[in-house]
């Protein structure tokens, strides 16, 4: 009986914790005057997507925001590999002090240090680029110690292997750690894209032109641009569109996604 | 001195390794925290063309500031009011979802979502979802034949509209770490204590929990630092407001930096969110971290 209760409460939740999705979805759907009304009808419209399509840079958003996103992860993917590889299999003079300043950054992330980064990106010109909002995130501690972690499953033979036949470190590192870390790089991908598409804060303070804008940042603009809750129905539709890509890519792969954030959970 | 030589390649080989990182670390962690220390003990707003020294000033003010004391106390009841409540959820998410049962992975789904939708957009659904007289929570009320609640206007309620909101959003990302722990317990625990007869309950309590404390700790500390990062719906829902009921350190130093230009609280201020992390980071990494594994 109380297993039977348990069981029902929780696809209730999972009901509840739809709500919003489904809410946002129908809303953006229904014709403007029919937004805010909960009369059932069978009129359902894309008017919505194509009125914001045109009323902001969507575009161009997108593009920023792909940019950015992509221009991060590449860039980890190069720091965290060579720093993993170093932490994961040399010893070498300042290992551990150089370690626990690695752990510093896990537990002060970019995202707290909205206002010195700031003044960083100043000194160097370059508010309103995009590399300005990139660069903060450049060195990831957490992908280097997830790679780390692989890497020291990764068994010495086979780099001895790979070096009777001539290979060079780096050459070692690209044909022996990298492809058997695979599932690793594509977990700390996904975390690493999700992120840095939804990131909000620090895109928001660097930019100020359209060229530049993340995608959030655009969204947030249009939404606010609204005084009252007369364009619930372009709102909902904008932050559909903003939601979209990243929901449907956990869809399609949801099952990795899930693994994904399992295993970059564990290590 | 062969030996030295190749020790020394080795040396220069790791740290070119980890230069890029370091380098990124240093410019953008460890050198602007400096920079805040420094700037923490000056004067610098639009009021004083130079920086000024003026020792610990910043601090005092900021001691004597009203606002200062109701952010920090909102963002310790923020943490308080989502942290235990989103982890214990996640747990018995993880421990639902785990369990093979039909549309197991339309349940997991569900509950995991709102991790990739960003906290912006988050925002936007859930401010309609808040508003008086046409949101989905008024629909709700009134059909419960109850009055209607100004949920993000009243100083009383808008803290719970954002720990529910935000407890909706992380909870099924720590019901994946949560996933990843129940599957690292060995399956022959469960089958000998099926062989005692064991009650659910009993398992639970004497099994299951235990070994998942590492988990526990892990997402709580996430979890803590968590409610000191999310911020961005206030800039879309209330601003902090009504008379910063709703407000937050991070977003209080955002206000403080970047509208009204006080550069020198807005170090202190930071430096303040710093030391509260570190000292986070310490106690588990100290204290109770090492209780935990090696008992």
């Amino acid at each position: 009986m109380a297993r039977k209760i348990t069981t029902v409460g929780m696809y209730v939740l999972a009901v509840l914790w739809l709500f919003p999705l489904l809410w946002v979805l129908w809303t953006s759907l229904r014709p403007r005057e029919l937004a805010t009304s909960w009369t059932l009808s069978a009129d359902f419209t894309l008017a919505n997507f194509a009125k914001v399509w045109d009323a902001a840079p969507f575009a161009q958003y997108y593009f920023n925001t792909f940019l950015i996103v992509a221009g991060v992860l590449i860039a980890q993917m190069i720091t965290a590999t060579l720093a993993a590889y170093a932490f994961a299999k040399l010893r070498f003079w300042g290992r551990d002090v150089l370690f626990v300043l690695f752990l510093v950054q896990l537990m002060v992330p970019a995202d707290i240090l909205i206002f010195p980064n700031y003044n960083v990106l100043r000194d160097l010109a370059l508010l309103d680029t995009k590399i300005g909002i990139m660069l903060p995130y450049f060195a990831s501690a957490f992908g280097v110690f997830l790679l780390r972690q692989t890497f020291k499953t990764i068994p010495h033979e086979l780099e001895e292997a790979a070096r009777m036949e001539g290979c060079s470190w780096l050459q070692i590192l690209w044909r022996v750690y990298v492809p058997l870390a695979r599932p690793t790089y594509i977990a700390f991908g996904l975390v690493s894209v999700s992120y840095h598409w939804n990131n909000f804060m620090w895109p928001l303070i660097v930019t100020n032109s359209v060229e530049n804008r993340a995608l959030t940042v655009g969204l947030a603009i249009f939404a606010q641009s609204f005084e009252t809750g007369a364009q619930w129905a372009e709102v909902s539709a904008a932050t559909m569109m903003v939601i979209f890509p990243l929901l449907l890519a956990f869809l399609l792969f949801q099952r990795q996604f899930i693994n994904s954030f399992i295993h970059s959970g564990v290590k | 001195m062969g030996e030295l030589r190749a020790k020394w390649k080795v040396n220069m080989y790791a740290w070119l390794l980890l230069l890029p990182s370091l380098i990124f670390l240093l410019l953008f962690t460890f050198y602007p925290v400096w920079q805040t220390v420094i700037l923490s003990f000056h004067q610098a707003d639009l009021g004083s063309p130079e920086p000024f020294f003026n020792g610990v000033d910043n601090y005092k003010q900021m001691l004597e500031d009203d606002v200062f004391w109701k952010v920090l106390t909102n963002n310790l009841w923020f943490a308080l009011g989502t942290v235990p409540t989103s982890v214990a959820l996640a747990l018995g998410m993880a421990l639902f979802a785990n369990k093979a049962l039909r549309g197991k992975s339309f349940v997991r789904t569900a509950y995991f979502y709102p991790t990739v939708v960003p906290m912006i957009a988050v925002a936007n659904i859930w401010l309609f979802i808040y508003t008086p007289e046409y949101g989905a929570l008024s629909h709700v009320m009134e059909w419960l034949g109850k009055g209607d609640i100004n949920w993000l206007g009243d100083q009383a309620n808008v803290m719970w509209a954002m720990i529910f909101m935000v407890i909706w959003k992380e909870a099924g990302y720590f019901m994946i770490f949560y996933l990843a722990g129940l599957q690292n317990i060995s399956q022959e625990l469960y089958e000998s204590a099926a062989m005692e007869g064991a009650s659910a309950w009993t398992v639970f309590r004497r099994v299951t929990f235990p070994l998942l404390m590492p988990t526990t700790m892990f997402v709580s500390i996430i979890a803590f630092t968590n409610s000191f990062k999310l911020v961005d719906h206030l800039v879309i829902m209330t601003k902090g407001g009504p008379d910063n009921a709703s407000n937050l350190l991070l977003y209080y130093i955002y206000e403080t930096a970047f509208s009204f230009w006080d550069q020198g609280m807005a170090s202190a201020l930071t430096i303040v969110m710093v030391v509260l992390l570190l000292a986070v980071a310490a106690v588990q990494f100290f204290g109770l971290d090492k209780k935990i594994h090696y008992n």
